[in-house]
């Protein structure tokens, strides 16, 4: 599993309810049900993973995660999960505020944009930064968005969430292993993990 | 829907099996219809396969689509080439798995495969019941289902599945009857009719009405509407067709000739394949029976029925685990309206999983062999077995 899914992973507690937004093939809620015993629920727009997540035995709904996060009451979920979907994501606060509305806590990882890798390459060579963790070229990314772990505080600031836990975090070339960042974080860290608790809470 | 598609046998099948007869209804226990009218001494025809288990928690009920029957996996002697309508998802080792499932399948009420319906002789009148059969709906194949899944000593089915008017009857079971059912599978299908459904319906049966044979349904000794229902199966079968599929399978394609004839023969193709399943429709279907079973659907209106309008509502009173699926190129019951169904059921906190599968082929897609399908529907059960029926959980 990812590394970042791993740090997710060790901040659920054991029989919470959780929703993955964009859970992929459902890698973390397998490894949260059988390690943690949670009951998760999946939502994935693409029709092959969600069919792969399915087949695990896994709740995943097949669909747009605007759509179908709306659904869910008030408070149905302990936590909300978006992983490393935040950069393409068209209006990032209406998202969060309705991940804060169906659960108690949200946590979402991204993909931290001012990473020195990418720093040094749009200043050196001028063109925009191509990494293992946004791999694309200006023409065919799906990533609408850039997001500076800095930024994603004031972020959070402006919404009125408070930042219940934060993590940064740097990958090694498996992205199955990492470590932790302290010093630093928004020029060294590869990723920014947050929980953001309820607004105004 | 369309029970002559093509069936193609996937691997290792149930073998023999043999059709049953169970018999309810007699006097003091009649079958109450939603119609207001009683039915005494009911018939319903039911195969089953695989092994009932001790405590009777892997029994899984498959409710057949439209024109379907009890026949769903297997044949009836060793040199019978007909195998059942779902042989490529019930079997050893398949998706409704019989090494690890008991499979149930009956006839619907209203039907003419063996269950009663207007073929059924009227004691009162010793011929066939034809119109005086009363008005069965969707409900009432549920509860007749219910008598026969009772009579079997089972207490809680561990799955209920079908497609199209078949998964009208799986969501029917899970809010009509909803400690009864562990896991439900509704695919391709709808919790009601759309007009344009109600519209098709409509003229199928008209076909079958306006042909004087038809006689005001009483034709069985004076000889049977076969072209009005021909005519029927026709329309049902462009609806469980897509244009994709029908480019694909037919095109402008000519019959048996290099130009058009210029009389009214069946110069294309397609029109060949609609007479020609319509005419292989009439050898096992009653006309009378298309009537009852089309008007049930038309009916069905699971919103209006348990929740005064409201699928939110009607979905409060289940309680049972869904996996929904609809069909990229259905549009007899197109993916709107499989979303509006687990919207209601995820507003009520239910567990929950929906695939939209694509596929080219229509409506009858959930006949045909899907490799998707197959994983969903086999990955789906082994939890729900694990969670119902070895596991602690019989109470979600």
């Amino acid at each position: 599993m990812r590394f970042d899914l791993q740090v997710i992973a060790s901040w659920i507690e054991p029989e919470a309810t959780v929703l993955d937004l964009g859970c992929r093939t459902g890698s973390l809620l397998d490894h949260l049900r059988q390690e943690k015993g949670t009951k998760g629920t999946g939502i994935e727009i693409d029709q092959e993973a969600a069919g792969e997540a399915i087949a695990k035995g896994l709740s995943v709904i097949h669909g747009d995660i605007y759509e179908e996060v709306e659904d869910y009451p008030d408070n149905a979920f302990d936590y909300v999960i978006l992983s490393q979907t935040l950069q393409q994501v068209y209006d990032p606060e209406k998202l969060i505020r309705e991940m804060l509305r169906v659960g108690h806590r949200c946590i979402v990882s991204f993909p931290n944009f001012t990473h020195m890798k990418n720093r040094f390459q749009m200043f050196f060579t001028g063109r925009a930064p191509v990494s293992k963790e946004l791999p694309y070229e200006w023409f065919n990314t799906p990533n609408i968005r850039v997001i500076p772990i800095t930024d994603f505080r004031r972020f959070c600031v402006g919404l009125d969430a408070p930042i219940v836990k934060e993590v940064a975090i740097s990958t090694h070339h498996h992205d199955t292993k990492g470590r932790t960042i302290t010093f630093l974080p928004n020029l060294f860290a590869t990723f920014g993990i947050f929980m953001l608790g309820q607004v105004g809470e | 829907m369309s029970k002559d598609t093509e069936i193609i046998d996937t691997g290792a099948s149930v073998g023999l099996v043999q059709r049953h007869t169970f018999t309810f209804g007699k006097t003091g226990d009649t079958l109450k219809l939603e119609s207001g009218r009683e039915l005494a001494s009911v018939h319903l025809a039911y195969e089953t396969c695989g092994t009932l288990n001790a405590d009777k928690t892997n029994a899984i009920l498959v409710c057949h689509a439209l024109t379907g029957d009890s026949h769903v996996a297997g044949y009836y002697q060793e040199d019978d080439p007909k195998l059942g309508w779902w042989e490529i998802m019930v079997g050893p080792g398949k998706p409704l798995d019989t090494d690890k499932y008991f499979i149930i399948c009956s006839n619907v009420i209203g039907g003419c495969m063996g269950s009663s319906g207007p073929v059924t002789r009227n004691p009162e009148k010793d011929k066939p019941y034809g119109t005086d059969f009363p008005v069965v709906t969707i409900g009432d194949m549920v509860s007749c289902q219910r008598r026969l899944v009772d009579s079997l000593g089972i207490e809680k089915l561990l799955a209920v599945v079908g497609g199209s008017v078949g998964g009208m009857q799986v969501l029917e079971w899970s809010v009509r009857y909803p400690d009864r059912v562990c896991a439900a599978l509704p695919l391709a299908t709808t919790t009601k009719h759309s007009a344009q459904a109600i519209a098709f319906n409509e003229v199928a049966r008209q076909a079958i009405m306006a042909d004087p044979k038809w006689n005001g349904g009483d034709y069985y000794e004076s000889g049977r509407p076969e072209h009005g229902l021909a005519v029927a199966r026709m329309v049902g079968h462009i609806t469980y067709l897509s244009d994709e599929s029908m480019r694909h399978k037919f095109d402008r394609k000519l019959q048996d000739r290099g130009e058009v004839s210029f009389d009214f023969e069946a110069d294309f193709q397609v029109e060949s394949y609609l007479r020609y399943q319509g005419n292989k429709f009439v050898n096992r279907f009653d006309a009378n029976s298309f009537l009852y079973l089309t008007k049930a659907a038309d009916y069905f209106n699971l919103e209006n029925q348990y929740g005064d309008g409201s699928l939110v509502a009607a979905f409060s009173r289940a309680k049972c685990r869904y996996l929904v699926i609809s069909f990229t190129s259905d549009w007899l019951y197109p993916t709107y309206q499989s979303k509006a169904m687990v919207k209601g059921m995820k507003k009520n906190g239910l567990d929950v999983s929906f695939c939209e599968i694509e596929a080219p082929w229509g409506h009858d897609a959930f006949l045909l062999p899907n490799e998707r399908l197959d994983k969903l529907i086999g990955g789906f059960l082994d939890r729900v077995h694990a969670e119902c029926a070895l596991g602690a959980d019989n109470e979600i």
